[in-house]
């Protein structure tokens, strides 16, 4: 007996032993193309600007997170600046400094590149001019290496520098089928007008932008998948309510609350024809949708309990993930159909559950969950929602809240406290790449948008 | 006797405080009783005995306040009448002591009712209440305090345990307070409404202590109501955890923020 009970326990071990599904791995891809990223040098006043074009192709390529970035410090020495640049040699030797540059420089060890992106800029006609090429460097020749060749103009400043390194970099993501993020919008909230205002800013955290001027508690923003609204919870108007503003004009277009105490955490369908929220209309917050100007409501949950942050399967419009403190628990995040049918927990029921948001293929989630942890000290959590299997992101690292995922399903942003205040980071969806991208005042609940 | 009220004092803060933590009271349902040690026959249970119960000062002016103070061992619930309700519980006989403020318009006497297995024993005092001179009440009205100063004055916050907006026991005793003092002040001030603010500490998330503030809100609306406050002249607002009162990352500061807030407008 006691013999069973062990051989049970080693078979249950193995079982538990068993390496899951690689959940970050089947997001991120595995195949990557070595690219290497020469800085380029510019002429006139476009000289001054090269660091900035030069740092911000670089980025953009190595935070789509497609290419594996070739290391700097092994590129040769001899850099082509144009595709003439290149001679062929009647034979190859790596270590004839005179030679001119050629395109086993960069595909032979130890650069092992697959793709090299070069070229330079100039002032002419009082732009700047940027003529970017991108190579296959493993072909035998320079015309059948030319991957494309291609000019970007902008007003010769630093705005005008970032344009230009922004569209290379987008033609050269376009080129592997993949969508910079260079035009994208993270909304976000921050205090740092003196009030939580509803604030923008690129990918990057460049241009950050105050959008709403309330001066009340403007928070939780979502934005339409069309571009053309966006959609928060307002104190402007005394009690919590969704305030809904066209991005075109700025301004402030209708929109029906049920007459409650709270009406917040809106959210968009896939159409951006319907609206999900949360409203406490029948005493508890429960889950309600709505069409977009918030006719038409109707209530899809009936519990005496919170729910809030209802979320819309943004590729089949018919999953809706929530959280939910029902059965008297801490909240949890839960998910239903459209109509309210068929609500089953995701999360384990350990700690309280909070924020979920789906990737933009409708497969995962990525949520903030204590599990393992004290009341309030989230972490970053992504989740398949049909095989519930999950990993942890962040740990241990202060509150971790609010993760939304950028239109490239690679990038996740959040907010975190790790450095004292509550800031918006980015992050790759299996944690790494790390980076900040606010630090005025305290800013929180970012949402990407394309 | 000085020695003794200080240490009651001492004992009655110690408790107060201990009353603000977080930890979450005996829960209603009561599980299946531990096996006592001794053994099971029956045993005699001495009643209940009020060590003091105290009205300072004992003769007020109307509109003055009386403090009243108990210290009871040996029972296991004890309750003051006049509408002061369950001053507190003790289901192993321990020891209930604190104080209250009364503000009663006319002579009052208070009875504090202690009881355990073994029976009640009852105290009463009483607290005398004279009438300011007719002038001095012609007087006072000129400085009215206005409605929302009344309110701030005389409305206590109540406050919740974590992730939960039921309404404790000292949040009863808090708001049936409340009650009286709203139907006063209402009675006194015709117009007026006041706003019930429910607050949330910072570790939730902000979307769900929105909808907790609300619930809080709700329940301490619905508590006065109940008491016979008139409910067209309350009003709910939740702030989830927006307008923190305390930003310290300590128990303390988080029970502080779990409250619900009166404001007068």
């Amino acid at each position: 007996m006691k013999k069973l009970l062990v051989s049970f326990l080693v078979i249950a071990a193995a079982a538990i032993a068993q390496p899951r599904p690689d959940i970050t791995g089947s997001i991120m891809g595995t195949q990557k193309a070595v690219i290497a990223v020469p800085d380029m040098r510019g002429a006139g006043r476009a000289e001054a600007l090269m660091s900035i074009v030069n740092a911000t192709i670089f980025r953009d390529l190595e935070d789509a997170a497609v290419f594996k970035m070739a290391p700097k410090s092994m590129y040769p020495t001899r850099v082509p600046q144009q595709p003439t640049d290149f001679r062929k040699p009647l034979q190859y030797d790596p270590n004839n400094r005179n030679a001119a540059p050629w395109l086993q420089d960069w595909s032979d060890p130890p650069v092992n590149a697959d793709y090299l992106a070069f070229g330079y800029a100039a002032e002419k006609d009082g732009q700047i001019v940027l003529y970017g090429w991108l190579f296959n460097v493993k072909q035998a020749d320079v015309s059948s290496a030319q991957a494309f060749g291609k000019l970007y103009f902008g007003p010769v400043d630093e705005a005008g520098a970032r344009k230009v390194a922004h569209e290379f970099a987008a033609d050269i993501l376009k080129h592997f089928g993949v969508e910079s993020l260079a035009g994208s919008k993270i909304y976000f909230v921050s205090n740092r007008s003196g009030n939580k205002e509803i604030w923008s800013m690129d990918y990057d955290g460049q241009g950050q932008k105050q959008i709403t001027s309330y001066k009340s508690i403007s928070t939780m923003p979502s934005v339409s998948p069309d571009g053309s609204r966006i959609a928060f919870t307002s104190w402007a108007l005394g009690q919590p309510q969704i305030l809904v503003h066209s991005l075109e004009t700025l301004r402030r277009i209708p929109f029906l609350n049920p007459r409650a105490g709270t009406n917040q955490n809106p959210s968009y369908s896939p159409d951006s024809k319907q609206i999900a929220f949360s409203s406490s209309a029948s005493s508890f917050s429960q889950i309600y949708m709505a069409n977009a100007d918030g006719s038409g409501i109707r209530r899809l949950t009936n519990t005496r309990a919170v729910e809030v942050e209802p979320k819309i399967n943004p590729k089949t419009g018919n999953d809706i993930v929530f959280v939910s403190g029902r059965g008297g628990g801490s909240p949890q995040v839960y998910r239903m159909n459209s109509d309210g049918a068929d609500v089953q927990r995701l999360t384990t029921g350990e700690g309280q559950a909070t924020n979920p948001s789906w990737n933009p293929q409708g497969t995962h989630i990525a949520f903030a969950w204590t599990r393992g942890y004290d009341p309030g000290n989230f972490n970053i959590f992504v989740m398949d929602v049909n095989t519930r299997e999950y990993v942890q992101l962040t740990s241990g690292a202060g509150r971790n809240e609010n993760p939304t995922w950028a239109p490239d399903g690679k990038h996740i942003v959040f907010s975190s406290d790790r450095g004292g205040r509550s800031q918006i980071w980015s992050m790759l969806a299996d944690g790494s790449q790390l980076r900040q991208l606010t630090s005025a005042g305290i800013n929180e609940k970012p949402a990407w948008s394309k | 006797m000085t020695t003794n009220k200080a240490s009651a004092l001492a004992l009655a803060l110690c408790l107060s405080f201990f009353a603000a933590g977080c930890k979450k009271k005996v829960p209603a349902p009561a599980p299946p009783p531990a096996p006592k040690q001794e053994a099971p026959a029956p045993k005699v249970v001495a009643k209940p005995i009020v060590k003091f119960f105290t009205a300072e000062p004992a003769t007020i002016e109307r509109g003055q306040a009386s403090s009243l103070k108990w210290e009871v061992t040996g029972a296991e619930t004890a309750s003051i009448n006049q509408g002061l309700g369950m001053i507190g519980t003790s289901p192993s006989g321990g020891t209930i002591s604190g104080n209250r403020s009364v503000f009663p318009s006319n002579t009052t006497t208070y009875t504090l009712t202690a009881t355990n297995a073994g029976g009640s024993v009852s105290e009463t005092v009483t607290v005398n209440v004279t009438a300011p001179a007719p002038a001095a009440v012609k007087d006072t009205p000129a400085p009215k305090a206005t409605f929302g100063e009344a309110i701030a004055r005389e409305i206590q916050d109540v406050y919740f345990d974590f992730d939960k907006s039921d309404v404790r026991e000292d949040a009863r005793n808090v708001l049936t307070q409340n009650a009286d003092k709203l139907k006063t002040i209402f009675r006194d001030y015709s117009t007026g409404t006041v706003t019930i603010e429910g607050h949330a500490d910072e570790r939730g998330s902000a979307e769900y202590n929105l909808g907790l503030g609300d619930r809080r809100a709700i329940a301490a609306k619905e508590f006065l109501v109940q008491l016979g406050v008139p409910a067209d002249r309350l009003r709910t607002l939740s702030y989830g955890k927006e307008r923190p009162q305390c930003t310290d990352n300590s128990e303390a500061c988080w029970q502080k923020n779990r409250r619900d807030h009166f404001t007068g407008q």
